[in-house]
């Protein structure tokens, strides 16, 4: 069937194939990097959109781990739209919320999640209960946990676990709006959000 | 052999799923739905196709010692340009099969027909092996994801006729398990009823 086995030929046919193969890889990466560049973009934008009222541009910084888009509409600004990863039930949990500039959620959208099928995956609809939940409420005034831990939201029946993941992205990403909006929700003093400790 | 004995003998007589039982890594992770099924059975069948073609073509010039570094240097060429067509232009399916998809370079199936019966056959004959363990492949995956879709969320394709959850157990692990052994001894009994 194949030839004998020499140094020589072994050498040079894993050569030959190895560059015949990445030649090809290098071709097909550079004929399918922008189309996946622009389904990346795509799918980043979608989110803000999703996130955020009408808006004419953003401008992206990062904080942390966290990337930020601040959407402006004109000079105004619209809201920021925060991407931040927690950890859910199943693995890591990639969500974007959006910050009207009083620091009231206008909308949250859940990028990316590995949770159970029909239980913790039902966060990635709009209407389930902690997202619908957290829609229009501010982190300042309102406490943004599951109604378990004493919070104001509830929870996606058997999924608290997914449920508390997703609120402590939320209140991750308020942190974040905290330190980066200009001029902070008018309120005395920094009431420090009792979320924290719960979980 | 007759072509379509080729073809015939990989979706029924050496089934890589239920007959051959090979690839039981993708068969259990993938088939939650009948889409993702379909989408993971067509890739490796992609990939199946274009390897055991290629081997089959240079074989002949492959020292014997380093095939296998050589079948699975090739393998993976194709799994990473099936991966980079999927992420650029069916970005959702990319984004359900994930990891599955460079897993394709290490399931037994590929190698297995590449050793098999890539590097002992013609190209064409190859090519019709690949295509029908390909499509016997496929078609188990779909099947499997059919059954744990409609008893697990109640819809078929995505098309949902039972309100409900359905019994949540099947879009599990254990589900996968349950229906691949079902099937397979459903799928014993007729062929071998035929034979």
């Amino acid at each position: 069937m194949a030839k004998p086995s020499t140094f020589g030929n072994m050498v040079l046919s894993l050569s030959i194939i190895c560059l015949v193969c990445s030649a090809l890889l290098g071709v097909v990466y550079s004929i399918t990097k922008d189309p996946i560049a622009a389904v990346e973009a795509r799918k980043v934008n979608d989110a803000i959109a999703a996130v955020l009222p009408q808006f004419d541009s953003t401008e992206y910084s990062e904080d942390g781990e966290s990337q930020i888009y601040i959407a402006k509409s004109g000079d105004g600004i619209v809201g920021y739209a925060i991407k931040v990863k927690t950890s859910g039930f199943g693995g890591s949990l990639q969500m974007m919320v959006g910050f009207q500039p009083d620091g009231t959620i206008y909308n949250t959208s859940v990028i990316s999640h590995s949770e159970t099928p029909g239980l913790g995956a039902k966060i990635s609809d709009e209407g389930s209960a902690p997202r619908a939940g957290v829609r229009g409420k501010n982190a300042a005034t309102a406490n943004l946990t599951v109604s378990k831990d004493g919070g104001d939201i509830d929870a996606i029946t058997a999924s608290t676990i997914t449920s508390r993941a997703f609120l402590k992205g939320v209140n991750a990403a308020y942190d974040v709006f905290k330190k980066i909006a200009p001029a902070p929700v008018e309120e005395q003093g920094e009431v420090t959000s009792n979320t924290e400790e719960n979980e | 052999m007759s072509k379509l004995r080729l073809i015939l003998d990989g979706i029924v007589k050496n089934n890589p799923t239920f007959v051959l039982v090979l690839g039981m890594c993708p068969t259990l992770g993938t088939t939650t739905s009948a889409i993702n099924g379909m989408g993971m059975g067509l890739a490796t069948m992609c990939v199946l196709i274009l390897s055991n073609i290629t081997i089959s073509a240079i074989a002949r010039f492959i020292p014997d010692k380093v095939r296998i570094p050589c079948y699975i240097v090739v393998i993976a060429a194709f799994v990473t340009i099936v991966q980079f067509l999927l992420q650029a232009y069916v970005p959702t399916l990319y984004e359900t099969l994930g990891l599955f998809i460079p897993l394709i370079v290490v399931n037994c199936i590929v190698l297995g027909r590449a050793e098999a019966f890539a590097n002992k056959n013609s190209v064409g004959a190859s090519a019709l092996d690949g295509l029908g363990i390909g499509l016997g492949f496929t078609i188990a995956l779909t099947c499997i994801g059919l059954v744990r879709e409609i008893l697990g969320t109640g819809a078929a394709f995505g098309y949902k006729f039972i309100e409900g959850d359905g019994m949540l157990a099947f879009v599990l692990a254990p589900g996968a398990f349950i229906v691949l052994a079902y099937l397979m001894v459903i799928f014993r009994k007729i062929t071998s009823k035929k034979a």
